[in-house]
């Protein structure tokens, strides 16, 4: 049991860098969410201005601009298998299981790498502050494992369709909805205090949708792979 | 061993009750007009896709061997199964010989590029190859493995003479060794089928 979980982490690892790799030869994934949220981010502070909005409005602005820039490119990581003719060859030679997990973490590194540039520039344009620091960037943690895990998964699904880019941002609403509004209303709440009481509510809400995703697609992705 | 293997996307009948055995040292040949279902029946015997009806099991020493066991055991060369094209010969080479766990291979690897004649070439990336080079090293990935079941789907597409030798000598090979099935309508081809199966839209 022990040998087949530390082989199936060490082909899951193997797929993140082979992802790795291939992104950093072409920067699809990485130049398609970067530009998309400075863009937005531009859009946002030129049409409301920068003193204008209230935290609580920018605290929704924030991730809005997160979500979207995550749906601009996390599909990519399934689409390119499928329109480059490559999922066959990985269906082949590995299991479904190793596949998720491996483009699973390559889309959270992705997603850290935005905010690792954006949320900062965020702050910068917005004139945004937090007095929970902590309470924030956890919030941001475990919103990017939801956020993560929904997208790997739908991704996999609406990599097959012929309307992929569409129907990846219509589906992944709903279902990612629950980090939107955890993630609005922590942030909310940690412009204002630092008590970790006062977020626990969205906490135990981003930390079990986490839990839920990634276990949903644990199971689900078999079937999703090889339909 | 396949039994009563059907195919339908929706109501449209690919084939239908597809059922033979093939031992080691045997070889199959799949023979049809385009279109009969050739590629489908070869995709569902190396598990990319699943049947409608019907099974296909693999055995050894009497005992069905699972799926996942079989990542190994299985080679396949096809016109839709391409290579990462942004990676080398070499990065793509590697993470398929990691991922699936092969050990000691680099001289085998270099001794199928040198027969494939890709030796020196192990460092471009894949988007440069030619097609008969990408086809070349189609063959290097599925042999990587020493496959016990070698599927080869339009064998000898996009090669030239000395390409399509060197793959009528693998195929003579892997008849004597091991498994081997595959899908063509080159009447050349199928002197290395010891059985045939044609399919009939």
């Amino acid at each position: 049991m022990e040998i087949f979980r530390l082989q199936l982490i060490l082909r899951s690892w193997y797929i993140f860098q082979k992802d790795l790799r291939q992104e950093f030869k072409t920067r699809y994934s990485l130049n398609a969410i970067l530009l998309f949220s400075i863009v937005t981010l531009v859009a946002v502070s030129f049409s409301i201005g920068t003193f204008s909005a209230s935290p609580e409005i920018k605290s929704a602005l924030l991730w809005i601009i997160l979500f979207f820039s995550a749906m601009s490119g996390l599909a990519h990581v399934f689409v390119r298998e499928e329109e480059k003719h490559t999922a066959d060859t990985l269906k082949l030679v590995t299991d479904p299981t190793s596949v998720f997990l491996g483009k699973f973490l390559f889309n959270l590194i992705l997603l850290f790498l935005l905010e690792l540039i954006i949320v900062p520039l965020f702050f910068a344009v917005m004139n945004f502050e937090v007095t929970g620091a902590g309470i924030f960037l956890t919030i941001l943690f475990l919103g990017s494992i939801g956020l993560s895990a929904g997208a790997t998964i739908i991704a996999a699904i609406i990599s097959k369709a012929s309307a992929k880019g569409a129907l990846f941002t219509v589906l992944s609403f709903p279902i990612l909805l629950p980090v939107l509004i955890a993630g609005i209303s922590g942030t909310k709440i940690a412009v204002h205090t630092n008590t970790v009481r006062a977020v626990s509510g969205e906490i135990q809400m981003l930390f079990a949708f986490s839990v839920v995703i990634i276990t949903a697609g644990y199971l689900l992705f078999d079937f999703v792979w090889n339909e | 061993m396949a039994q009563n293997l059907g195919k339908y996307f929706g109501e449209k009948k690919i084939f239908n009750k597809v059922t033979f055995e093939l031992t080691e040292g045997q070889s199959l040949a799949i023979i049809g007009p385009n279109g009969s279902g050739k590629t489908t029946l070869i995709r569902i015997l190396c598990g990319l896709i699943r049947a409608s009806e019907g099974s296909v099991i693999y055995t050894e020493q009497n005992k069905s061997i699972a799926w996942e066991n079989l990542y190994n055991q299985m080679g396949l060369v096809g016109p839709y199964l391409e290579l990462y094209e942004e990676l080398t010969a070499h990065e793509n080479l590697n993470f398929f010989s990691r991922i699936r766990n092969l050990k000691h291979t680099s001289n085998w690897i270099d001794e199928l590029m040198s027969r494939f004649l890709l030796t020196g070439r192990e460092n471009d990336e894949v988007k440069n190859y030619s097609s008969g080079m990408r086809q070349r090293l189609k063959y290097v990935f599925a042999l990587m493995s020493k496959p016990k079941i070698l599927f080869l789907d339009e064998p000898t597409s996009n090669l030239d003479q000395q390409g399509i030798a060197t793959v009528y000598e693998i195929m003579a090979g892997q008849r004597k060794n091991g498994l081997l099935i595959m899908a063509t309508n080159d009447p050349a081809d199928l002197k290395y089928g010891d059985f045939q199966i044609a399919i009939n839209t």
